[in-house]
């Protein structure tokens, strides 16, 4: 036997030596010694524009405005995928046209980058949504190529942007596009693309990795910034309450699957344009509500958020994209009150 | 049962254990899981939600062995307050790996995310969608989630404390393995 008073000292310092231990490891799990660490908080933050976050918004994609509507599935889809959402029906969907960009009070005409969020409901209690953007191709490879983005083009570093450029050289296609692109007078007429990629399991368990896209059955008009700028700085919602007003608007969703090989965790590369494709039904847009009361505000448009049937791939972006959209909705709806309902409306 | 045990009963020690284990894995997942924007985020929170039911399920089991079976007694020489810190503490370990998890699920819930486990089952929403209640939520589920991991490292230094220095046997009712 020790003596008594050592021992007890001894212990003590054991006891102290596996609680600093493991608040040690907590704290490195939850990143407080990591500052390169690329956060879901550090990602939301550098998205901020100069004048500080749209509060109560959605901290990209910041200004939109709400649809409901329906997808009318052809069944062809259920040959990819053994989600209900493929089989031959008609199933509700709520959704958001919106632009890409952090201030929700931009211009229409400032932002060159047009998406849609969307959530399809089926009967056996799955959802499928997705949030996808009109570029042929996503800008960059990675999401820690995304953060550097969005750092390079707030830098005051006159050199930032060239160095990101040298770093990113998939980056030059992207800004070929948005310089050279045609811009659209209408929702109505974009081509959404999902840009990731995900997995199709069939009914036999066999798995396709594939893309999508929703073509717009409008026939799209083209117009410069200047003359979209004549037209009001939020013309495009209401163009697009108008039109819907008048009739539904649809567009067919079609499915791309790869070949062996593609570059299926690469959102910046197109894959080639031989590949088969499969249109599997029609979204159709009936109703447009303002967002401020509408249905689709409080919905996070969580590409991850899947059916069974439909599961992430190798791409990095849904994992990363779930993870800064869901810290998104934890900040924004923590501020409803900067961004009131009106008094008339009910909560949804 | 009635009458002076020296020992939890060998239902409520296998519990113990298995809980104690799921609770420390949810409360690294979880703190590790909203500082991540890697895939690694996917597999983490998947495992964080139906880990967390499964905790809730473990926990509701082990409260009615405990009502039913009741603790051994605490040394009649310990300090009064060390008696009640001790009390006191077990109450809070109880609120919350019965309370963290349904605030998980409440939160989702009022975030209109479905819930989704591992087997694809799904749960029912236990709240309406409401921002404002979602934040409630949050607040609750991340602060007590410290609280928590607070609570747990003292509940480890007292069991070290009554094992290694104290020496009362207090230790041994939930670590001994004879029946």
């Amino acid at each position: 036997m020790t003596e008594p008073h050592r021992s007890v000292l001894g212990s003590l310092i054991a006891i102290a030596i596996v609680i600093a231990a493991g608040a040690a490891a907590f704290a490195y799990t939850a990143g407080w010694f990591s500052p390169q660490r690329l956060t879901p908080t550090r990602l939301v933050d550098a998205l901020a524009p100069s004048a500080g976050p749209s509060l109560g918004h959605r901290r990209n994609h910041a200004k939109g405005i709400c649809f409901t509507g329906e997808f009318d599935a052809n069944g062809a889809g259920s040959e990819l995928s053994k989600a209900q959402v493929f089989a031959r029906g008609q199933y509700p969907v709520l959704g958001r046209f919106n632009l890409a960009t952090a201030d929700a009070n931009a211009p229409d005409a400032t932002v060159r980058v047009h998406g849609l969020g969307i959530r399809i409901a089926t009967p056996d209690g799955e959802e499928w949504r997705s949030a996808i953007i009109d570029p042929p191709f996503f800008a960059v490879s990675t999401p820690q190529g995304f953060y550097e983005l969005l750092l390079a083009s707030k830098s005051k570093d006159a050199n930032a942007m060239k160095n990101f450029i040298a770093a990113h050289p998939e980056f030059a296609a992207f800004v070929d596009w948005a310089k050279n692109a045609p811009w659209t007078d209408s929702y109505a007429g974009d081509r959404f693309n999902s840009l990731d990629s995900f997995v199709f399991v069939d009914n036999a368990g066999a798995e396709r990795v594939v893309r999508w896209s929703l073509l717009p059955a409008a026939q799209p008009v083209s117009i410069s910034p200047d003359d979209l700028a004549k037209r009001g700085p939020d013309y495009l919602e209401q163009e697009i309450a108008q039109r819907v007003a008048r009739a539904p608007q649809r567009w067919t969703l079609m499915v791309t699957i790869a070949n062996p090989g593609d570059p299926t965790a690469d959102p910046s590369k197109a894959w080639p344009a031989d590949r088969r494709t499969v249109e599997v039904g029609t979204l159709v847009v009936q109703q447009i509500e303002a967002e401020r009361d509408g249905p689709c505000r409080d919905i996070n448009f969580d590409p991850t958020v899947l059916p069974d049937g439909i599961r992430t791939s190798d791409d990095p972006f849904p994992a990363a994209r779930s993870a800064a959209y869901m810290r998104s909705y934890d900040l924004r709806t923590s501020e409803a009150m900067d961004y009131p309902r009106t008094s008339t409306a009910t909560n949804p | 049962m009635t009458g002076i045990r020296r020992r939890f009963t060998p239902l409520q020690r296998p519990l113990h254990w298995l809980i104690a284990v799921g609770i420390l894995a949810m409360l690294f997942i979880g703190v590790g899981m909203v500082s991540t924007a890697t895939p690694k985020f996917l597999p983490l929170i998947a495992i964080h939600k139906s880990l967390g039911i499964a905790i809730l399920a473990l926990a509701l089991i082990r409260l009615a062995v405990r009502l039913r079976y009741g603790a051994p007694a605490l040394p009649t020489d310990l300090p009064k307050p060390m008696k009640l810190a001790a009390e006191l503490s077990h109450y809070a370990l109880y609120a919350l790996m019965i309370g963290m998890p349904l605030l998980g699920w409440a939160m989702l819930s009022a975030a209109a995310y479905p819930v989704v486990l591992f087997g694809g089952m799904h749960l029912p929403a236990i709240l309406p969608q409401s921002d404002s209640l979602h934040t409630w939520l949050w607040d609750a589920h991340f602060y007590l989630a410290f609280a928590f991991f607070g609570l747990v490292l003292t509940h480890v230094a007292a069991a070290l404390f009554h094992a290694l220095v104290r020496r009362d046997g207090v230790f041994q009712t939930m670590a001994s393995l004879s029946a």
